[in-house]
Parts: C-alpha cells; structure tokens; sequence
C-alpha cells in the first residue's frame, strides 16, 4: 500500500465528487446538464468500488468488475436519458427540467 | 487441422466483420455489399465443410475448446466452442442454405433502396445463429440466442416504415423474449445446482456424466420432479418462443412482413432451428425425465393445430408460415418421444425444402408484381416454368411423398411415435394428412388453372393484368440447387440421424415397415383429396373456396387462426384494465386517509370548541375545515408533476436519512 493517500483522503475524495453531482441535479434547468450530474455522482460511486477492492486482501477482480458494469449500465441508462430528453425537446421545444411537468395526471 | 473447435468459432466472425464492414462503407456500394456477405459466408460454408469432414473422418469424436471468459466471486466463467457431428452437420446445412438465400437476395431486393443494410444484416443474422451452434457453455449460446433475436426483429422490421411490418418485428421480439426468461430462469437454477453452464469439458460439463447423475438423481421442490426435468421445462420455454410452439407461435406467421429472403432465412436455417437444436443439444439431460411428455403433448398438438389453419389460408406465405410451426411440431414431438435423431434430420431436410419453397414463393410474388394473395393467382405453371418445377420438388418434399427427402424424415419421426407414445400417432398421422392436403390446395391455385385477377385499372393505359414473368437467373440457380437436396440424398436417415446425435439412440435402430407405408399412404390419399377439391376443376375468378362451403363456420375459425390473437388481446386488455383498476382503488383509498385525517381534524376541533362554548361550534367547525382544506392542499401541492421539484424532495430526503444515520450512531 505504499504510495497511497489514506483511505478517508479518497471517500472525502468521492463523497466531493458526489456532491458536485447532486448539486447539478438539483440546480441546474437544462436536461442534459442534469444527466451529466447523475453522471458524475455515479463516478463517486466508482471511486468508492475501486478503493474499497484495493484495500481488501484477496479480493480478485471483484471491486473493478463492478466499478465496469456500473459504467456499462450508466452508459446505457444514459442512452435512453438522451432518447427521453430529444423526445422531450421535439414535444415542447425545449429542453428545461421545467417544462415538462406531465408526471401530474390529468390536463395539459 | 486436427482440432476443428479451435478455429471453428471463424464461421461466426468471418460474417460479422462483413456485416460491420458493410456498415462502414459508404451508402449505396451495392456490389462491394453483396459481394463482402457472400464471399464471407462461401469462405464460412468451406470452414464448415472441413469440419464436417474432419469430423467424419475421426469417427465422429467431439472437439471442445474452453477457455476462462472472467472470473467472478463464485470462481471463473468458462465459455468454448464445440465441434461434434451436432454442430458440424448444423453449421454446415445453415451455412450452405444461407448462402444460397444471399444469391437469391441479389437479385430479389436489386430494386431497394437499402440493399447494402440489407445484406449487412442479412450477415449479422447468420453470424449470430453460426456462432449459437458451435457455443459450448449455455451462457455464450444464450448471447447467440438473443443475437438472432435482435438480428431478427432488424430484418422482419427491415421495411419500418410499413406499420404492419414495425408490428410484426415488435411482436417476433416481445413474443420470443417470454420464452426466454424461462429459459433465463433454468440457466440460473442449472448454474446454482452445477456451478457450470459449459455443456462438455473433460467430464465436469453440464452434460457429462458426473452432472447428469447429479440432475437426474435429485429430487427438485417442482412437484417431485427430477432436477433434469424441472430446469430442462425451464429451458423448454425458449424453444417454445424460438420455435413458435402452440401459445407462443404468433410471431411466426406474421414474421413474413418481412421481405422474402428473410422468410425464408427464418423459417429455414437461422431461427426457428435455434429451438430445436437446443433441444437436441440438451437431449442427454432431458432424457428419461418428465420433461419429454410435455414436449412430445405440445409438439403433436402444435403440429395439428397449425395444419388446420394453413387449411384455410389464402396468403401465399402465410400458408408456409403456419406449415412451418407444423413441421416445428413434428420435430418437438420426435424430441418428446426420445428420438432426438428424426428431430435432427427432420430438421435438416425441412431446412433445405422450406428454403426452397418461401424461395419460390418470393419468385412468384416477384413475376406476380407483388401480389400475394394464392385467390388472384393461377396458371403460372406455364408463365414461370422453372419456378413450378422447383416448387414441385419442395412441394412433394413437405407433403412426404414416398422417396423424397421430406418422406424419409417424417417417417423416421412417426417410427419414433409409434414406438415412445402410441397415442399421439394418430394426431401425427393426421397432421401429415393435412400437410400434404393444403399444399396440393395451395399448388392447384397457384399453378393450375387460368390467371384469377379482376380487372383492377378499367381504364388508362394497362387495361389487363400484366402477365407474370420469370424472375432472373439470379433468383433461379438458388432455387435448382436447393431442388437437388429434396431427392433422397438423405436416404440413409437413420444412420445419418444416429450419428449426428450420437448412439444414445441405437434402440431406434429397426425401422417399422408398416409406419412407411401408412405414411406414405397417408401423403398420397392427403394429395389425392387435395386435387379432388381444387385440382379436378380449377377455381375462377370470384368462386368461393370448395372447402369454405364443405365447412362452413369451422372454416371461418380456421382462417381467422382459432383467434389466437383476439383472445391474447382481449386478455392483455383485461389485464391492463385491471390493473387500472387496482390503481385507482389505490388512490381512492389514499384519497380516503386524507380525507379522514380532514374530518378527524374537523372533528378535533369540532370537539375543542363544545367543550369551551357551544355557542362556537360553527366558528371552530369552519376553522376545522379550512384545516382540512389547507391540509388537502398541502397535500395536492406535493404532486405538482415538476421533475425538478420532486428531485429537490428526494435529495431532502437523502439528507434527513443521512443526517438520522449518523446521529443514531
């Protein structure tokens, strides 16, 4: 382990990264802006699989497998976010988070 | 050389570089498309042929070669390719037939305006069901599977801007994708009891002794079945999908919105195969389990059902579609009653003349200019002499005319009936009756008789029908070759059969004389009354179906195919409205709780106010309302429908959960 920074300098690592993601979801009003935040709390969750793997004995391959399916899914996921916004942005000609308030049912 | 399963796999990726170099060129390089797919699969039908006979001339000996795909917290995950008579023999019949449907596409889609696309995926489809027959492990044949899934919605969606055909291809992937969560399910359960999915591998495969002992030996929770049984119904129900067994055959009629070569890919070589191969390759543990009398009940039931449909349909491919699901039936129901030989050779004879017969059917609808509706044709035996004379061949084919290759192969599965499930016989027996009936129908309208089409533009310049034309050579020489393989090449089934799967069948050595000749009887009095109907006096224009009058309402829930579709409809419609219904009752409910926590606090305050003065009622009584009201609207303002809202919420939430955790600590 040596030449490596204490395993709390990497979770306050991440847990920053986190929070620079979630305050993009919460306050930014472009679509793809709030995709990428959800982008990048995901990439705190990566940081978090790959250290947590380096610092267990014997643990294979186990923590990069994972930190590689949760890209492969968040590739995915946002593969179908982008669909959903470009449908969202031919529907109402824009892309705000603010536009679209169809989850209420009913009119409009 | 002499390890075929080290280089076996190129069948499968010499096709899938086509197909990405396709993709990669330029739009519109035709030739440089067609000549990348077909040069790409010639070079994969000679690997294959060298298997073939490499594995022939080491006596039928099964090559694997498996190496670690990744290794995971329960150990590693192998993956491999096998090279044995099954998926020799397999490889090189989908090889060989698909090559021949990528000549006839040449010339068939020549006037589309995707004809690169076109082969690019043509390719994609091949590699996909090339790379499922040499996999060795269960998992890395299921990738394949779902390969040919994807390839196959692409191609029966090929002309999406078509409504109809964007439906067939989502209802071909839907349809077949709950199939294949059974299939998902006995892969889990098989891994969880085995911890291996590779079928051979130095006697620890699932197929192998050691686990076979395993399996069959144990009993499962499934109603005191044996764990072989129970995970092999599993897995029955991919095939089920795959191979459009009775409640999931939908797809395959309406796959042929798709263009002609890919009817034919599909119901010849490249996926409905994929089923009974499976089944086929997963024998050794199906056998002797409970398993096989569901299969052998299903296929025998599917084979009738289908037969009695094609009996009244008047779309030329249509009639083959539902054929196809018959023949599919035979094939499960030869599985069912142990002789998963006479499946194999069934399979493969029903590959080469189903080819050749949606092939023909492509050359007809082409020289008929599109038209494909067997009522508004007729007498194009003499306008399309090579087409009637190859469609003759796989016509005595199917119908198992004695001494085709057709005959032989349904012989050897009615020999197996007659020897594992003696009740079934007479359904098989009628199914092969009705078999050679429709096609005798479906040849006599076609071919016979004079032209049937009305009189569409009275006026202008094309006053009468254009008369039919032969396709080009291109379309033809595809349609010659695939007429050679209906004679008896295959005359030896039996011992062909035997060796494909193995000798775990040799108790089916002895072939029942008496089983040939009522089949054969069957075939020719099933022809006989198929001519009396509609080959004795050729239909005119405008005249009703002989058989339509004969039957009466029964012909109406023939040709509306006993409703399948109506009644699936009706009950995904039911479903859907119920759970509506269970919504709502949901929401009224939550409705009822707010609205009883606003009378409760009406109530409260009701109460407070008689106990300090009676005289206040109705004052506390408004004030307890506008409680409730400010309540309902506090409610009602959580749910504004504002994404950014709800997310601002839930981070709210985080955070009280987060701060809970750390001060509970």
């Amino acid at each position: 382990m040596s030449g490596m920074a204490a395993p709390s300098e990497y979770f306050i690592l991440s847990a920053l990264i986190f929070g620079v993601g979630l305050a993009g979801v919460l306050s930014r009003r472009n679509l793809i802006a709030v995709l990428a935040g959800v982008e990048i709390m995901l990439a705190a969750a990566n940081i978090n699989f790959v250290v947590l793997w380096r610092m267990t004995p014997d643990a294979g391959q186990t923590g990069q497998m994972f930190a590689l399916f949760s890209m492969a899914v968040a590739a995915a996921e946002i593969a179908v976010g982008l669909a959903l916004v470009i449908q969202i942005y031919r529907h109402f000609r824009s892309s705000s988070i603010e536009k679209p308030h169809l989850l209420k049912d009913g009119e409009e | 050389m002499d390890y075929p399963a080290q280089w076996i796999w190129l069948t499968s990726v010499l096709p899938l570089l086509a197909s990405a170099v396709i993709v990669a060129l330029p739009r519109g390089s035709r030739q440089a498309a067609a000549g990348l797919a077909i040069g790409s699969l010639a070079l994969s039908t000679v690997l294959a042929l060298v298997a073939l006979v490499s594995v022939m001339m080491s006596g039928g000996v099964r090559s694997v070669w498996n190496f670690e795909w990744f290794r995971t917290g329960g150990g590693p995950v192998e993956i491999g390719f096998v090279c044995d008579p099954l998926s020799a023999g397999m490889l090189t019949m989908v090889c060989f037939v698909s090559l021949l449907i990528f000549i006839y596409s040449v010339g068939y889609m020549d006037t589309d305006a995707r004809f690169d696309t076109f082969f690019a995926k043509l390719a994609f489809f091949v590699s996909a069901m090339a790379g499922l027959v040499v996999s060795n492990s269960l998992l890395l044949l299921f990738v394949y599977w779902e390969l040919v899934g994807l390839a196959s919605y692409l191609l029966i969606g090929f002309w999406f801007s078509r409504p109809s055909a964007e439906a067939a291809a989502k209802k071909a992937f839907i349809t077949t994708r709950i199939g294949d969560v059974g299939l998902l399910l006995g892969m889990v359960w098989l891994y969880h009891e085995t911890g291996t999915l590779v079928f051979f591998s130095e006697g620890q495969g699932v197929l192998e002794e050691a686990n076979l002992k395993l399996l069959q030996g144990m009993q499962s929770t499934f109603f005191g079945w044996s764990l072989a049984g129970a995970i092999g119904l599993l897995l029955f129900c991919g095939p089920v999908g795959k191979s459009g067994q009775f409640p999931l055959h939908v797809w395959l009629p309406d796959a042929m919105e798709g263009p002609t070569p890919v009817s034919a890919l599909i119901h010849a070589a490249t996926m409905v195969a994929a089923g009974v191969f499976l089944m086929v390759r997963l024998y050794p543990m199906l056998a002797g389990s409970e398993v096989l009398a569901i299969v052998a009940w299903l296929g025998a039931f599917t084979a009738l059902f289908a037969a009695l449909i094609a009996v009244a349909q008047n779309d030329i491919k249509r009639i083959l579609a539902y054929s196809t699901v018959s023949q599919l039936g035979f094939m499960m129901l030869a599985i069912g009653c142990g002789n998963p030989g006479a499946a194999m050779l069934h399979l493969l004879t029903h590959a080469f003349f189903k080819a050749l017969l949606f092939l023909g059917a492509g050359s007809v609808i082409h020289g008929c200019h599109e038209e494909q509706d067997v009522m508004r044709m007729g007498g194009l035996r003499r306008d399309m002499p090579v087409t009637w004379w190859t469609y003759c061949a796989g016509y005595v084919a199917l119908s198992g005319v004695p001494l085709t290759s057709g005959f032989f192969s349904k012989d050897a599965v009615l020999a197996s009936v007659s020897g594992a499930q003696t009740v079934l016989l007479p359904v098989a027996l009628a199914a092969a009756f009705l078999t050679a009936f429709y096609m005798t129908r479906q040849v006599c309208l076609v071919f016979f008789g004079a032209r049937r089409v009305e009189e569409k533009h009275g006026h202008g310049g094309h006053g009468h029908a254009h008369a039919a034309h032969e396709s080009p050579w291109l379309m033809l020489v595809p349609l010659i070759v695939l007429s050679i393989f209906c004679v008896p090449v295959f005359g030896s089934g039996s011992g062909l059969s035997a060796w494909v799967v193995g000798s775990h069948d040799s108790h089916h050595g002895g072939h029942a004389v008496w089983v040939m000749v009522i089949s054969g009887m069957i075939a020719l009095s099933g022809i006989a009354c198929g001519w009396w109907f509609y080959g004795r006096t050729p239909l005119r224009a405008g005249d009703a179906d002989p058989v339509q009058r004969l039957l009466g309402i029964v012909h109406i829930v023939l040709r509306r195919r006993f409703f399948v579709d109506q009644i699936y409809a009706l009950m995904l419609g039911a479903l859907l409205r119920g759970m509506q219904g269970i919504v709502s009752v949901l929401e009224t409910l939550f409705a009822a709780v707010t609205d009883f926590l606003g009378v409760a606090g009406c109530r409260a305050g009701g109460m407070l106010g008689m106990a300090a003065d009676e005289r206040v009622i109705n004052p506390a009584f408004d004030a307890g309302c506008k409680v409730a009201d400010w309540k309902g609207r506090c409610v009602s303002s959580m749910r504004t429908g504002y994404l950014a809202i709800y997310t601002r919420v839930a981070a709210a939430g985080l955070f009280a959960l987060a701060l809970l955790y750390m001060l509970w600590r």
